[in-house]
Order: structure tokens, then C-alpha cells, then sequence
């Protein structure tokens, strides 16, 4: 009974994961088929003179460290909200323009100015967010109508903090923010994924964020009456999502050294709800996992990675990414699941039967 | 079939996974009668008016219709109607941006090619001859909702419409409303429709109907002519109780007056709730009672605060306090455990720890999460008192049972060593066997010192557990009964308007 009760719980709490762990595993295997050295990870010495490590996997796990930060918030915002926020990327770009505005604006960029500057890139982006944040769970409007707003105007307003097309920032600071700290010869985003990870986990830990946001996105009136407070939660999720746009607008912006308001973090909305969706995550809302949405992002980063390896053309990369999302979205869907839920139990059943027989025997 | 008889149902059964809703009942409705199906909660009421219409298929029984021969299946509502079998639900399912005519005749298999000219002309008669006060042309957004309901009825009976079913049409009118659909229910009637009313207003039914179906549990508990069946006894049938052999009465001293209340309201009210009065002494077990729709569930929300409080003045152990929303009550030590399980209570996908901590938790505060050995305990401890039958702590709430599903709502609010605790039908829905176990709780609550208030559709276990009852009827408290005036008969009486 323990025991079928533990099994129960591994089933209960990581079965999600099956879905993105299964589709990284695919893109994975794929490319060990199609071309061992994909895999290949070496020690070389950059430009400026530090040695760092290479490869494929390496770029895979870099390239999706905005990703990855991003489908962590908005994972959030879906629980509590039971809706996505498609101006993650337009509020990226407006704290990536404050990040720059701000060490433009001082005198010389130190350390000081660049923790300035970052500060300054959250408090900003967690207020747009909160505007967002308000007209959800004040005004109750559909969380994608209300960061249409924001997606529509977000980088103009990004435009307008500088005043000009692309300017740049240039210093050692800024490039171990983008690349690598000298002596580390792993590239500082992913460490930063890594420490919002640490930070999320910890305010799960210490906090009752995820009982609340559950309970806010699984019943709202539920939630009311034993007392929670599901206009402060559904705030409070947007104004997390906001300080994830701004670390990754600051990377974004730390990667090139200059901000393009146009074109910083393009796009980057629709892949941080699909990583929520191919995390196993509901996009209604409610029960949700984290460490999903993170697997969604690096799976699909992985799959970008493997179509350029192969040399498709970039203007054909879209089509191809479409056709592998369909494959995992089909995969995570409640039909195929039921599907293979039978055709487990199937087999399991016939696996205890044998082991039943052979100890009446 | 009988002569004058419209619509006969005969031995119907009717099952849902788990549940009887409806065991061999008869049903006959006459030519140019009004005919009120009444029972409480879960009777049968809705599932038999959707075995007429079509929606549900029925499990067994036989149905004639007039000018049919032999056994009628009738698959689907549109099917309904071309049987001359029309319905007009409580929420009005027309479109308030089209015009009163449009909504007459649109949607109906004939009318493809709309012509609108000879379409407003038809319409413009139908009403005229029905004496409904709106034009054809104008926006039915634009009606009051009783003449809404007009045109949903005009829709109704414009094709060869031989039984209405009129599913609790008057629930949100003005009694000068209420007239004038009564009015249109008697020219009907007039014109040899056969109506069956399904309301829960008592003197709505005595002012039109000509008889009277009680449902109880889903059994058919008998037919009645109006005149033979006064308003107490139509209250007994409904609850399940016959007058005679009510004579045992239960003295019970368990009323606490002296001392200061527990809880204490003046003149409360919120947004869905009259204002009323309350008080509540340390180990009293109370209850509110009425009819469904007697506003005793918004009543106890509103001490609670789970709607929106627009006034009173409370008073929590002698002391002046404001409570606006559950969070002010879970802090001055009040649970509530609300009427709609499945709605309100339950956080379905949550495991059953989650449910069971839930209230306390968030009483303790947002940045004091439990330790995981906490949670265990309090849950293991829970769900072995009241002995909750789930595979674990784990499982997700959703999958138990639904006395199971109550027991953790409770156990989330015993948790909290609330002072006052409301129950709204804790026994709804639920087996024998929990509902005296839940009835056995409160009673050792009290016991305990913690005040409680109870309601339950079943008033036989009120009066086993409350030591006070507050009668109520359309919303208002009509009466208060303790001690010897704890009977069912006086009870029924009360709800009834019969008291004193």
C-alpha cells in the first residue's frame, strides 16, 4: 500500500514532465543519429582570451536562457490568470532601453551603474507588468486582450527611453553579463537562468505562492471564501513575469552591447507560452510545473539549434519548427494521453498477470 | 388516453451514474389546466420536464401525447416542439439585440427564407391576440424582462403548441410582472393549452394553478386538485413529512441565551441578502430554514461576508467588528463551509492535503508555508478522525467520493478551531451513514463550545441538531422557534405562513 502510494505520488507529480522530457529526448536522439559530433563539447579560448566551453549543446542551453526565464513567469501568469501575456517581449525591449539609458546616462559604466541600471530595468518592467497585472485582475479583462496593449505599444515606448535607433553600450561588465565571466567557462546566462531558478524555488519554498496560485487558478471563488486574496495573487504573478522580462531584456541587450528596440527578444511571446503548453502545463490555468515550462523552452531552443545545424535555410526554419510543434503538441494532448494511458495499462496489466502467474507457480 | 388529457407520462425512470433521479413516475397533464410541479432540491423537477422535452432519453416508462397514438420517444427538443410540446426556460435563451419579431420566428426549420415583411405581420397579430404590450419591431433588449418572457412564451405557443412547460419563469420579475404573466398563463389556458408551472414561490401556485404534482427524492408523491391541498400540507409532502404522527415533540434545552453572544448582527445585509438580525450564543447549535430561494444561504454569506456586506452592524464576542470579506471572518474565528460543494468548496485538482490545510494556511499567512511534516500530520490527523476514505493524502480531491469531498471541507475548517462555524447542507448529496456521522460532529462541536449554525433542506435533521430555528420565507425572517415550538408541524406551519 506505501509503496503503491509512493509510485502513485511519482506518478502524480512528474507524469507532466513526461511530455518535454520525451520531445527533448527525441530532438536529442535525432541529432546523435544524424551527426555524433552535434554532441561534442570542447575547451577553446575566446577573442578576448578566456577559455570557455563550445559545442552545440552549450549554444542550445545559452540561446535559451531569455527563453527559459520567460516561460518561467509566464507560467505563473497562466496558473493564476488562466490566460498568457504576449507582451513579454515588448516589455523586455522597454527594460532593456531603461538598462541602457541608464549606463549611457552615468558616468562611466562600473559595477555599480551596471546593478543601477538592472535595478532600474526590473522596477520598470514589474510597473508596465502591473499595469497589465491591473487591468486582469481588477478589470477582469482577458489577460491576452489586456497585454495586446502592451505587445501593440511596448516598443515604442522602448524607442522613446533612448531616443535613438540602436545605442550602444560598451565594457567588460556589460560582455560577462552576455558571454562569459572571465575564469568561468560557462556562459553567464545560463548561470542566470540558474540563479532565477534558485530564486523561484526558493519563494516556493518559503512562500505559499504556488498553493495560492494554484487555488486562485483552479477555483477563484473557492479561493475567496477560505480567505485568499486572488486580485493580489493574479498582480503579483504579472509583477514576477515583469522582473523576468527585464533579466532577460538585460541579457538580451548584454549579448549584442546595444539595444534594438525592433528587434530584441522578436517574437519571443509565443515560444514562452509554448514552452508553458509543451511543459504539460494547462494553459487554463490552475495546477502547473515549473521545471515543464523550463524543459518546453530548452526543447524548443534545441530544435532552432538542430534545423540550423542541418543547414536548413533561415527563412525555412518557421515551417520546419511548426511541423516537430504540432508532433509535441499532438503528443501532450488529452486524446493521445488516454490513448497511451490504456495501452500502459495494458501492458502493465499483462506484466502482473505473468508475474502473478509465474507465482502460483 | 383519457379525454382531455395532453400529455401523459407514465412509470418514467430516469438514472444517473450513481443516482435515481427519477423512479416510475407518473405524470398527466389535461387540456386548459395550469399544473405546478413542485418538490425541494434534487426531487426530480428538471430531470423529468428534460425527459419531456427530449433531452434526456428515458431509462423506462411509456409517454402519449394527444393526437399521437401509441408510446412517444421524443429525441430532441426541436423534436418537442414539432410535437406540440414547447418549454420557456428561467433564464430568457432569446437575443436581446434582435428585434421581438425576429426572435419569434427566427431559428424555426420553415422560416429559411426569411420574409420580413409577412413575418412582422404574424407576429404583430400573435401578440395582439396574446395582449402582449410590445412591437414587432422593436429590440427585444429593450422589453422588460416580463415582457422578455412574453415573447418567449408568444415564440413558444405560435406553432400548434399544446403543453407549455414554464421552468420557474417568474423568479426574477416584480409582482406587478408576475400579474401580467399569470394574466397570458390564463388566456392560454383559455385557449386549451395545458401548462405545466414549475415555481418555488407557494403562493404563486395557489393564485394560478389548478393542480399540483409533488416530487420527493425523485418519486412521485402524489397529485393534487388545489383546493384539496392546503398550503401547510403541500409544505409537508414537499419535505417529506405527512401532518399526522408530528405530534412527538423534542424539548431541548441546548439554548444558551445568557452571555454575551458569540457572533451578534443587527440589521445585516449584503449585496444578495434583506437585512435581519442574528445572534449566536457560545455552544448554540442554530439553524436557518425555509424553502430553496428563502434566502437562508445568502443570509449565512453575508455573516461570512462571501457576498458583498452593504450594511449592519456586528459584533464578534461583544466586540464591534467589521466583516466585508471571508478573510475578516476567518480572522474573528468563523468557518464556513458553503452550500455548492463542487463550486465553492472544493480546489478539485489540489490533493487532499492541500484541501484539508488550505484555511489555515492562509490564515497563518502568506510567508508562513507549513513545513511538509506539518501538512502530513494535519492531514493524516484529519483524515483519520473523521475517517476520510481516500488512497492518500496525495489523491486529488476530485476523485473521491462526494461524502468524502464534504468530509475534507470540514476537516479544512475543524483545522482551524473555528468559534463559530457555519454549515451550509453539509448533508447534501451524501450517504446515510456520513450524515449522521456529520450530525454526530456537530452535536460534540457544541459540546465543545463551538456555536454553529446548520442548514439542511431535510428538516428532520434540523430540528435532531439545532436547539433554535430561524424561519424564513421570500427572503425575510418569518419566525424564530425554540424549544416546544420545535416541531415539524410547527415548522411547516411557519414556512407556511400559517404561525402565529
Amino acid at each position: 500500500m506505501a509503496k503503491k502510494s509512493f509510485a502513485a505520488k511519482i506518478r502524480n507529480e512528474y507524469s507532466q514532465l513526461l511530455v518535454p522530457l520525451v520531445a527533448l529526448a527525441l530532438i536529442i536522439l535525432f541529432n546523435l543519429f544524424r551527426d555524433p559530433g552535434f554532441f561534442s563539447i570542447s575547451l577553446a579560448k575566446n577573442n578576448l582570451g578566456n577559455t570557455v566551453l563550445q559545442g552545440n549543446l552549450i549554444s542550445t542551453l545559452n540561446g535559451a536562457s531569455e527563453l527559459a526565464i520567460l516561460a518561467m513567469g509566464m507560467t505563473l501568469v497562466t496558473a493564476a490568470c488562466g490566460g498568457q501575456d504576449i507582451s513579454v517581449g515588448a516589455v523586455a525591449a522597454i527594460a532593456g532601453s531603461v538598462f541602457v539609458k541608464v549606463l549611457r546616462g552615468s558616468a562611466g559604466v562600473t559595477p555599480l551603474t551596471v546593478a543601477l541600471g538592472i535595478l532600474g530595468g526590473i522596477v520598470v518592467a514589474m510597473l508596465f507588468a502591473s499595469f497589465s497585472g491591473t487591468l486582469v485582475a481588477v478589470f477582469k479583462i482577458q489577460p491576452m486582450i489586456a497585454t495586446l496593449i502592451l505587445y501593440t505599444c511596448g516598443r515604442s515606448i522602448a524607442y522613446w527611453i533612448n531616443g535613438g535607433a540602436t545605442p550602444t553600450v560598451e565594457s567588460p561588465i556589460i560582455n560577462s553579463i552576455g558571454s562569459f565571466i572571465p575564469g568561468i567557462p560557462i556562459p553567464t546566462p545560463i548561470l542566470i537562468v540558474i540563479v532565477v531558478g534558485i530564486l523561484f524555488s526558493l519563494l516556493f519554498r518559503f512562500t505559499n505562492l504556488r498553493l495560492y496560485t494554484q487555488t486562485v487558478g483552479i477555483n477563484q471563488g473557492a479561493a475567496r471564501l477560505n480567505g485568499i486574496n486572488s486580485v493580489g495573487i493574479k498582480l503579483l504573478s504579472f509583477v514576477l513575469l515583469g522582473g523576468c522580462c527585464a533579466i532577460a531584456g538585460v541579457i538580451g541587450v548584454s549579448r549584442l552591447g546595444l539595444i534594438n528596440h525592433e528587434t530584441l527578444l522578436l517574437d519571443v511571446e509565443m515560444d514562452a507560452i509554448l514552452s508553458v503548453a509543451i511543459g504539460g502545463n494547462l494553459l487554463g490555468g490552475g495546477k502547473f510545473k515549473m521545471s515543464g515550462s523550463i524543459l518546453g523552452a530548452y526543447a524548443i531552443q534545441a530544435l532552432t539549434i538542430t534545423l540550423y545545424a542541418m543547414k536548413v535555410p533561415s527563412t525555412d526554419i518557421k515551417a520546419y519548427k511548426a511541423i516537430v510543434i504540432i508532433l509535441i503538441v499532438a503528443m501532450g494532448s488529452p486524446v493521445v494521453k488516454e490513448q497511451m494511458n490504456r495501452l500502459w495499462k495494458k501492458l502493465a496489466g499483462k506484466g502482473s498477470a505473468a508475474k502473478f502467474r509465474r507465482e502460483a507457480a | 388516453m383519457e379525454n382531455g388529457v395532453v400529455l401523459s407520462m407514465r412509470n418514467i425512470s430516469k438514472s444517473f451514474p450513481g443516482v435515481k433521479a427519477l423512479q416510475n413516475v407518473d405524470f398527466t397533464l389535461r387540456k386548459g389546466e395550469i399544473h405546478a410541479l413542485m418538490g425541494e432540491n434534487g426531487a426530480g423537477k428538471s430531470t423529468l420536464i428534460k425527459v419531456i422535452t427530449g433531452v434526456y432519453p428515458r431509462d423506462a416508462g411509456q409517454c402519449f401525447v394527444e393526437g399521437i397514438d401509441g408510446d412517444v420517444v421524443i429525441h430532441s427538443p426541436e423534436e418537442a416542439q414539432e410535437r406540440g410540446i414547447s418549454t420557456v426556460y428561467q433564464e430568457i435563451t432569446l437575443c436581446p439585440n434582435l428585434t421581438v419579431a425576429e426572435n419569434m420566428y427566427i431559428g424555426r426549420g420553415k422560416y429559411n427564407f426569411v420574409k420580413w415583411k409577412d413575418m412582422e405581420k404574424k407576429a404583430g397579430a400573435l401578440l395582439d391576440s396574446l395582449n402582449i404590450p410590445a412591437r414587432p419591431k422593436q429590440q427585444l433588449g429593450s422589453c422588460s424582462l416580463a415582457v422578455q418572457q412574453m415573447v418567449a412564451i408568444a415564440r413558444a405557443v405560435d406553432t400548434d403548441c399544446k403543453v407549455l412547460i414554464l421552468d420557474e419563469p417568474t423568479s426574477s420579475l416584480d409582482d406587478k410582472e408576475v400579474a401580467m404573466l399569470f394574466k397570458l398563463m390564463r388566456d392560454l389556458k383559455a385557449r386549451g393549452v395545458g401548462i405545466l408551472f414549475v415555481t418555488h414561490f407557494l403562493e404563486q401556485v395557489y393564485e394560478v394553478c389548478d393542480r399540483i404534482t409533488v416530487l420527493r427524492n425523485g418519486e412521485l408523491v402524489g397529485e393534487y386538485e388545489i383546493e384539496k391541498l392546503p398550503q401547510v400540507e403541500l409544505v409537508a409532502k414537499m419535505m417529506g413529512k405527512e401532518l399526522e404522527g408530528l405530534s412527538e415533540i423534542k424539548s431541548s434545552d441546548k439554548a444558551v441565551d445568557s452571555g454575551t453572544p458569540v457572533y451578534q448582527a443587527q440589521g445585516l445585509s449584503s449585496s444578495d441578502a434583506k437585512p435581519f438580525d442574528f445572534k449566536i450564543a457560545r455552544g448554540e447549535v442554530n439553524g436557518f430554514t425555509g424553502l430553496l430561494g428563502s434566502g437562508r444561504s445568502e443570509s449565512v454569506r453575508a455573516i461570512f461576508g462571501a457576498d458583498r456586506v452593504t450594511g449592519g452592524h456586528v459584533t464578534v464576542e461583544g466586540k464591534p467588528v467589521k466583516i466585508n470579506k471571508p478573510f475578516d471572518a476567518m480572522k474573528h474565528g468563523i468557518g464556513y463551509l458553503p452550500e455548492d460543494r463542487k463550486r465553492d468548496g472544493i480546489i478539485a485538482d489540489l490533493s487532499v492535503r492541500d484541501n484539508i490545510i488550505l484555511a489555515l494556511q492562509v490564515m497563518k499567512g502568506f510567508f508562513k508555508p507549513f513545513s511538509a511534516a506539518e501538512k502530513e500530520k494535519f492531514a493524516d490527523e484529519y483524515i483519520k478522525a473523521l475517517d476520510i476514505k481516500t488512497a492518500s493524502a496525495d489523491t486529488p480531491i476530485k476523485s473521491l467520493s462526494g461524502g468524502n469531498q464534504q468530509k475534507v471541507i470540514l476537516a479544512r475548517w475543524l483545522l482551524t478551531h473555528p468559534n463559530y462555524l457555519i454549515l451550509d447542507e453539509p448533508t447534501r448529496g451524501i450517504d446515510i451513514g456520513t450524515k449522521t456521522e456529520i450530525q454526530r460532529l456537530v452535536l460534540k462541536l457544541a459540546d465543545d463550545g463551538v456555536s454553529v449554525t446548520f442548514i439542511s433542506s431535510e428538516i428532520e435533521e434540523m430540528l435532531r441538531t439545532c436547539s433554535r430555528l430561524i424561519v424564513m420565507r421570500d427572503r425575510n425572517i418569518v419566525g424564530e422557534l425554540r424549544g416546544g415550538q420545535l416541531t415539524q408541524d410547527q415548522v411547516m406551519r411557519t414556512i407556511a405562513g400559517g404561525a402565529e
